[in-house]
């Protein structure tokens, strides 16, 4: 009895020492591959440099340190963020559907946002207005309201669960459908990023772009670890949740407004990525054995984040110089472990 | 209403229906502490409906639910919780949860904010799971028992929340008898040692006979009775219930019975002390009416006699066989072609002397 119990916090503390690891190891990977490979001594100077370069130092300048520092880095970081609220996102979806597969790409929700934005930044450029990373946060909000709405709504009329990722799918092509309308008819130069954006993608990524996913997200994922309690006894469906004493209705809505915000804020700075959501928290629950949301909640994170800082890197250097978009990479590792899931529910 | 008042719960003038669609209109039960109230009646009698608005998982449309002497809508969810347990029908599939943290569900109310298991918590949990036999079950994956376990580790689950009262929908629908019996024995003794009051609806009439204190019977669009279980269960009360038109249902026992093969007896069975069971159920099987007699009406052969026989020949008990019932069952049996006799003279002792004028 002890004996399991222990079994069972030691695999924990190696899971979690794993996933940490992995994520400053991929962290640091990230910084020094790519075009121009820069060793790690260099890397550790130069963000030595740029530290004391906050504090009024003389900031060291060559072309390894704007690269670490203007490129590599924010986007490293921003694959770390946004990779954890992507994941956490998707977790709190399937816990939400009761549906081992849903997640913000299949369901839509990414590409409504998608669409929405692209809508804000085409209307924003043709009026020369510029764009701010909360206006953009705040279309993508928008457009996953609006797609989940439409999620719900078809929820509560078909209670087969496949047939929910069949319809979030269809949301998702005709979303993407109208987003490349979009792009097509805007007659502007900057169409070209917008483009790239909507295929998504890590690149492009600024310091002070950095700074307001950290707040949103990190804001967000900590409101979502409060909740692991109430996820934990709705796990159990919604009648005995009910019955514990939760309060199903806000609880709902809260979950929704999560989930929503965590995928908005991601494909605001890099489109919609797919099965981050999905592929991330089940390789997370098969690492743990266990899907105790109080220590599924940190772990998808850190899974989120080593996940999307891997595929980064892949689609960075794979086919170098040519960038593959993050999608691409995440759907060749994703995809298999949504068939898997699947295909493993069917032999139950 | 006097009597209301030591009730743990009780509804006053309840009407409950889905969407203001009123289902069943002024309800009115009630269960003390230490007593089991069932509900019974026909499939989609709303039986489950009654339950869900007592267990406010659906809104009454009139009236109230008042438990421990306060409107229901008085409590917040958490002081709910910690006074009313329940045992749904609802299949849950937690993922990757051993049995023993399904169980461990049922502390949610007495957690902290992460719901974190204290050693005391640990310590309710196997009393829990001991008292329902399913400690060597606590490490096995939830989704890898079987439905009679589950429902077992559910009722653990709804005793370790320490409730007041319990509510189970339909609790012994997927046990077999062994485990129907080691179920409904539980929750007996949890309301014998612990005062737990138990609401819950059956199928099976005869358990409900047996184990409920009160039954309400649940029939149409209203409550059709509510009492004791000698109260409710009076001759001929379930057929009615039921809309029964084929078959019987013996009150007494608790015993269902097809329906009597009707015609012209072609077969006499001379029965008595048990003897006549197997013979006229077989008779019943192969479609033979028969006539069956002499019995004395305490004779344990008579209620399935009077259920399955074309014609019984009886005589109240502990009174002799007297000539005219004799000649009678003489003549019904000479129009018999066959005789059965399932009784030897050692059986019948000195109405032996009577019965053998019949062979």
């Amino acid at each position: 009895m002890m004996n399991h119990k222990w079994r069972g916090k030691s695999r924990y503390v190696i899971a979690y020492g794993i996933l940490i690891l992995a994520v400053l190891v991929l962290l640091t990977l990230n910084i020094c591959i790519g075009s121009v490979t820069i060793p790690l001594r260099d890397v550790g100077d130069i963000l030595w440099s740029g530290l004391t370069g906050l504090f009024g130092g003389g900031a060291a300048t060559g072309i390894s340190h704007d690269i670490v520092m203007q490129i590599r880095f924010p986007r490293a970081m921003a694959a770390l963020i946004l990779g954890g609220g992507l994941a956490l996102s998707g977790y709190l979806l399937q816990t939400f559907f009761h549906n081992p597969i849903a997640g913000p790409f299949v369901l839509g929700i990414s590409s409504g946002a998608k669409l929405v934005v692209a809508l804000m930044m085409v209307f924003c450029l043709s009026q020369a207005i510029n764009v701010t990373s909360a206006s953009m946060i705040l279309a993508a909000f928008v457009g996953s309201m609006i797609s989940m709405g439409f999620v719900l709504l078809i929820s509560k009329t078909l209670d087969r669960m496949s047939m929910l990722i069949v319809s979030g799918v269809m949301i998702g092509y005709i979303c993407s459908a109208v987003t490349e309308l979009v792009i097509t008819f805007a007659d502007d130069s900057n169409i070209v990023n917008l483009h790239n954006w909507s295929m998504g993608s890590f690149s492009g990524i600024t310091w002070s772009n950095v700074a307001v996913m950290a707040v949103v997200i990190f804001v967000s994922s900590f409101c979502v670890f409060l909740m692991a309690k109430p996820i934990s006894a709705y796990q159990m469906g919604e009648a005995y949740a009910k019955n514990m004493g939760v309060n199903i209705r806000l609880f709902r809505v809260v979950l929704v407004l999560l989930s929503s915000i965590l995928s908005a804020c991601v494909t605001a700075f890099a489109g919609p990525v797919s099965f981050v959501g999905i592929a991330v928290p089940h390789l997370v629950k098969s690492l743990f054995r266990t899907a105790k949301p109080i220590l599924m909640i940190p772990a998808c994170f850190l899974g989120g984040s080593a996940f999307c800082l891997l595929c980064d890197l892949l689609a960075r250097i794979v086919f170098a110089p040519t960038e593959l978009s993050i999608s691409t990479v995440t759907a060749v590792f994703g995809a298999p472990v949504v068939i898997y899931i699947m295909v493993h529910r069917r032999k139950n | 209403m006097g009597q209301t008042k030591e009730y743990y719960l009780y509804t006053e003038n309840l009407t409950v229906g889905y969407n203001g669609q009123p289902l069943i209109r002024d309800i009115k039960i009630g269960v003390r502490p230490g007593e089991i109230l069932t509900l019974i009646g026909p499939n989609g009698a709303g039986k489950t409906t009654i339950l869900k608005s007592i267990i406010r998982q659906l809104s009454p449309l009139a009236g109230v639910v008042y438990l421990n002497g306060q409107g229901m809508q008085e409590y917040s969810g958490q002081e709910l919780s910690e006074k009313m347990s329940v045992v749904l029908t609802d299949r849950v599939h937690p993922e990757m949860m051993s049995c023993e943290e399904v169980v461990a569900t049922g502390r949610y109310p007495y957690t902290g904010k992460f719901g974190v298991l204290s050693e005391a918590d640990h310590r309710i949990v196997r009393e829990a799971m001991e008292l329902v036999h399913i400690t060597d079950l606590a490490e096995r994956d939830f989704e890898r028992t079987s439905d009679g376990q589950k429902q077992r580790i559910m009722l653990a689950r709804a005793l370790c929340q320490q409730p007041d009262i319990i509510v189970l929908d339909e609790p012994t629908s997927f046990l077999d008898i062994k485990y129907k019996l080691e179920f409904l024995s539980i929750l007996q003794r949890m309301t014998r040692e612990k005062h737990l009051a138990v609401i819950m609806s059956l199928h099976e009439l005869d358990l409900a006979e047996r184990i409920s204190d009160q039954i309400a019977c649940i029939k149409g669009d209203r409550m059709e009775r509510f009492g004791t279980p000698e109260e409710i269960f009076t001759d001929g009360y379930i057929p009615k219930l039921y809309d029964m038109t084929v078959g019987s249902f013996g009150e007494p026992t608790g015993t269902p019975e097809l329906a009597a093969v009707t015609g012209v007896p072609q077969v006499f069975v001379i029965a008595g002390c048990g003897t006549g069971l197997p013979v006229y159920r077989r008779l019943q099987r192969q479609g033979i009416p028969f006539a069956t007699g002499i019995l004395f009406e305490n004779d344990i052969d008579y209620p399935t006699a009077k259920a399955l026989a074309a014609q019984v020949i009886s005589v109240p008990a502990f009174s002799p066989i007297s000539q005219e019932t004799l000649s009678l069952a003489k003549e019904i049996r000479k129009n018999c072609g066959q005789v059965i006799c399932a009784v030897t003279p050692e059986q019948m002792g000195s109405v032996w002397e009577c019965m053998k004028e019949l062979l």
